[in-house]
């Protein structure tokens, strides 16, 4: 079996992060290794095949279907433009002015012509799609035709779920601390285009303010669901986010509900204050988890090695530090005082592996192992 | 391996790789009779950084090994077969759900018709139905096919018309097809495989108009005329499909299908197989529920008519589910429909991040009694929700004529009536954690119950271990050791729940019961409207249900499975769990009145011994 906690969400200073930036469809790579990027510069770029637009003509020109080829101006392949006529019936004893015809609503080429359906589709100018760095740092890493991985050293913060896309902007810490909570107060003009730093929350009204005066985004420690719901106008049913259009990017780092944020984490942001920071709201909790990210570029040469210990892999030990992320002791810091083998019989009458925790204030407690998650010391 | 004669097959190795956990079981012949010997498990090893399922194959196995003191691993790491002495396996055979499990598209003409016969064929296959195109789908063609272009399922299932009929709407749901140039899911290195199970007379155009982009599999049609389905061509070739294209795109899957000695089947398809198969094999009804973390699915099986042939449904409620899934369930369901099952009051907007919590960190568990109350009111709705959903899919089929005699049109039967009978059926099989795991199998029992609502007399169980994949597809190769470790090691036998059906127009008795246990003991008395009672009847000594003959006679106006008011005579079992009598009414409502509510549920949970007497005293 695995480890029976969860993993702790990775905070580190130092970190080499690569980010693989991979188009749709094939197309072209307009970078090359060893570049250098900027979060705004494109790396690679395609056409997504145009938007396909079926008229059956046969109805419209009252004609059956096997009688297509004679009434068809434009053949499979051929270009159009709007308002072009695709296709003409020869009119009634062959009198012209008594002839109907099609136009194509769309500019583009002929896909099909079908004499079973008497369908046409037509299929619309390709859409360009570019995809740019996101991340300021190095093309490590060329796929033909495909996109690049970019590395680049960083800190690095993982939350824990988060709503909006890729965005960035210079950090600003508006709190006074891990505690407080992040309202509308705290948010002035000066926030345009920056990444908010908040403490244990974030209210709805300051979430508006921020989409309002332009910031690129929030981090966070915690969100009220119901605040969360006024704000999108609909319940979130299951954690994959990203796409959302709501102007501003957040990265929750602790969870639902008023929590105080991690004190490392917020350390960690507030002494980057100022720098550029790259984030991203997109969560996808199912297979292939996908977790929110702030990610701290710093300028360091990526072939440098380094240990760089993962806390995580270590597994829970008696002095691990630990948050509970369940009911009844739910956002309480502690360490392990002691992790009993044998299964033991919950509250809930549930037979489970559990472990004992000493919380900051000096109380102990129960918990089961699962309901923990491991912190860096 | 070598084609063993099935009486010579006596050491069986099956393993079901899951999305996160691959879980393997031993089965072996002692005194003729095949027992589940032990269950092993380890991590699923599909993702990188192993990328290779049969590492986690080989784990579970290991474990198994230790536990049973058998070798079935060689040096190589194979797995060794035939068994000879204390060493190696007769046969193995496995299920797959990692990965995603199995993703289609269905597309057919008429969505009631022939694109839910497509649905039909697939969800039975043991697919997830990404979506279902259909003429009249009230979609417009380019919303259809800009929508076809962003689904990548593993493959597609294109059906219409029946043979010999209008040959036209179905080619045009494959010139939208073709348009729209369909990717597979997994790898860009093939061609996505369509199956097209329609129209006989069009196949040759569709073929003409598909052909060149996809790797198109002609089979019969799934609804050659409106009055019959014929879903096994397709159901097959889909499990043809899953083996050469999907499960050979995973990693280590083609090591794996050289491995087993009976095709590799999805999960899902399994778990229907092994559900029909007691089905036909018992001649019973049975309707059986899985609810996981992210998606809830229900089979059954009914026999409508006079035939009594079965009928074979399954529903995949794909976002209904206890972890990934919870906020959708809390959102479908509303708050008050599952706080209606918790008597006691809680704060919404703390039990909003509450379930908001257990979606992002999935793997917590109730530690405190107020939050397994909680949860267990969540997982009443999720199956609630589900069986509706599977009760308006597991119909007679949609768009046949019927005649009818003056006694029909009296009856409201309908075309497109669901099958599913709460009062004919004969057993409900539950399986997935907050059933399987519950601390306590009433709970089990009172969830289902609540949940499904059955009505007359039905027998209640749970899958132990959720082993049923594996016997699924051990029921291919060899039925008789699937039932036998079916009904003997892998169910719970949890008991007996007996409801009489009708409306009352006051308070008062409902029935008069007789139970004569088989130590001669008699239980009787009257169950009056609101009752919840308990009868103790146990497991015997060789660990299936004992028995007991029991009278229920009913009042006027109320039925207990003999008609309105008719004595029924008749043998019930017992369980871990016991005999529900539940008089709480059919159809069963809630009182509205809060303070009333909380009162009756306290009861009933009291009567049931569900929770300890101070679980209820917060507030």
């Amino acid at each position: 079996m695995g480890h029976a906690y969860t993993p702790g969400l990775k905070v580190t200073d130092k970190l080499l992060v690569t980010k693989n930036r991979i188009l749709p469809l094939k197309g072209n790579v307009i970078v090359k290794k060893g570049d250098k990027v900027s979060p705004d510069d494109v790396v690679a770029q395609t056409h997504l095949p145009g938007k396909v637009d079926p008229v059956n003509i046969a109805n419209k020109l009252g004609i059956p279907p096997e009688d297509m080829d004679e009434v068809m101006l434009k053949k499979k392949g051929d270009s159009i433009e709007v308002g072009e006529i695709l296709a003409k019936t020869k009119g009634f004893l062959g009198l012209s002015f008594l002839s109907q015809s099609e136009k194509s609503h769309v500019s583009g080429s002929v896909e099909s012509v079908s004499n079973i359906t008497g369908q046409v589709l037509l299929r619309g100018q390709p859409i360009p799609v570019e995809v740019k760095a996101y991340v300021t740092g190095e093309v490590t890493e060329v796929f033909e035709k495909e996109g690049v991985a970019i590395s680049t050293w960083s800190s690095f913060v993982q939350g824990i779920f988060g709503i909006g896309g890729e965005t960035h902007g210079e950090i600003k810490v508006v709190v006074e601390n891990n505690a407080s909570v992040l309202t509308d107060k705290e948010i002035s003009d000066d926030c345009k285009g920056k990444v908010i730093v908040g403490g244990s929350m974030v209210t709805a009204d300051a979430i508006k303010k921020a989409a309002k005066v332009g910031a690129a985004g929030i981090v966070v420690g915690g969100f009220d669901d119901k605040d969360l719901r006024d704000f999108l106008g609909y319940d979130i049913g299951v954690a994959i986010t990203g796409s959302e259009e709501i102007g501003v990017t957040l990265v929750v780092t602790e969870g639902f509900g008023q929590i105080n944020m991690a004190g490392t984490t917020f350390e960690l942001l507030k002494s980057k204050e100022g720098k550029l920071a790259c984030i991203n709201g997109a969560t996808q909790i199912r297979a292939g988890v996908i977790r929110p990210e702030v990610i701290i570029p710093f300028d360091r040469d990526i072939n440098d090695k380094d240990d760089v210990d993962d806390f995580r892999e270590m597994g829970l030990q008696t002095g691990s530090p630990v948050r509970v992320i369940r009911h009844p002791y739910f956002g309480m810091l502690g360490k392990v005082v002691s992790l009993p083998p044998e299964l033991a019989e919950l509250e809930s009458g549930s037979r489970a592996r559990v472990l004992e925790v000493e919380f900051d204030d000096g109380k102990k407690a129960i918990v089961p192992r699962a309901n923990v998650e491991m912190l860096e010391s | 391996m070598a084609k063993m004669n099935p009486e010579d097959i006596k050491i069986i190795l099956a393993t079901d790789c899951g999305s996160t956990t691959t879980k393997a079981i031993l089965i072996e012949k002692k005194d003729g009779e095949y027992r589940l010997m032990v269950r092993g498990e380890a991590p699923t090893t599909v993702e990188a950084p192993f990328e290779d399922v049969t590492k986690g194959v080989l784990n579970a196995v290991g474990e198994v090994e230790e536990l049973c003191g058998r070798k079935l691993i060689d040096e190589e790491g194979r797995i060794i077969s035939p068994a000879s002495g204390n060493v190696g396996t007769d046969i193995y055979i496995s299920t797959s759900s990692a990965g995603g499990g199995l993703q289609m598209m269905v597309a057919g003409v008429v969505r009631s018709m022939t694109a839910e016969s497509a649905e039909r064929a697939a969800l039975g296959a043991g697919s997830i139905v990404m979506d279902v195109i259909a003429s009249n789908d009230k979609r417009l063609p380019h919303e259809q096919i800009e929508r076809i272009r962003r689904l990548r399922p593993d493959m597609i299932l294109l059906s219409g018309g029946i043979d010999h009929g209008t040959t036209t709407h179905v080619v045009e749901i494959a010139e939208l097809v073709a348009a729209a140039d369909p990717k597979p899911r997994l790898g860009s290195g093939y061609k996505l495989p369509i199956i097209y199970a329609g129209n006989i007379d069009a196949a040759e155009a569709v073929k003409e108009t598909l052909s060149d982009k996809v790797d198109l599999k002609i089979v019969p049609n799934l609804r050659p005329v409106l009055e019959r389905e014929n879903l096994a061509p397709a159901r097959e070739e889909i499990h043809n499909l899953f083996m050469e294209h999907v499960m050979a795109q995973a990693p280590g899957y083609r090591t794996l299908m050289k491995w087993t000695d009976a095709p590799i089947m999805p999960t899902p398809g399994a778990v229907g197989l092994i559900i029909k198969t007691i089905a036909d094999i018992e001649g019973i009804e049975v309707v059986g529920v899985d609810i996981g973390g992210a998606t809830t699915d229900v089979f059954s099986v009914f026999r409508p008519g006079e035939s009594r042939e079965g009928v074979f449904n399954r529903t995949v409620s794909a976002n209904l589910g206890m972890s990934y899934s919870i906020s959708n369930v809390f959102a479908e369901a509303t708050l008050p429909m599952v706080m209606r099952w918790v008597p006691f009051h809680m704060d919404e907007r703390d039990l909003r991040n509450r379930v908001k919590n257990k979606m992002i960190r999935p793997t917590t568990i109730p530690q405190s009694m107020e939050e397994l109350i909680f949860e267990q009111a969540i997982a009443k709705e999720a199956l609630r929700l589900a069986f509706i959903q599977h009760k308006s899919f597991a119909t007679v089929l949609k768009g046949v004529q019927q005649q009818r005699t003056i006694a029909d049109a009296f009856e409201q039967t309908s075309s497109g009536a669901s099958l599913v009978n709460m009062m004919t059926l004969d057993i409900l099989v539950g399986s997935g954690g907050v059933l399987s795991h519950a601390p306590k199998r009433q709970q089990s029992a009172l969830m289902m119950i609540d949940s499904f609502v059955p009505e007359g007399i039905t027998r209640l169980a749970v899958d132990s271990i959720f082993m049923m994949p594996q016997l699924g597809v051990l029921a291919t190769v060899l039925p008789q050791a699937a039932t036998e470790v079916f009904n003997k090691d892998c169910l719970i036998h949890l008991g007996t729940c007996v409801a009489p059906v009708g409306e009352l127009k006051k308070p008062g008795p409902l029935m008069d019961y007789k139970i004569t246990l088989p130590d001669g003991k008699v239980e009787s008395g009257t169950l009056q409207l609101g009752d919840l009672k308990l009868i103790k009847l146990g497991l015997g000594e060789d660990g299936l249900p004992l028995k007991a003959k029991a009278e229920f006679e009913p009042v006027k106006n109320i039925d207990i499975g003999a008609g309105k008011g008719h004595k029924l005579e008749t043998e019930i079992s017992g369980g871990v769990t016991g005999i529900v009598l539940d008089g709480r009414g059919r159809p069963f409502v809630l009182p509205e009145d809060n303070k009333m509510r909380i009162t009756k549920l306290r009861e009933w949970m009291m009567a049931m011994d569900i929770y300890p007497a101070a679980a209820f005293e917060r507030q």
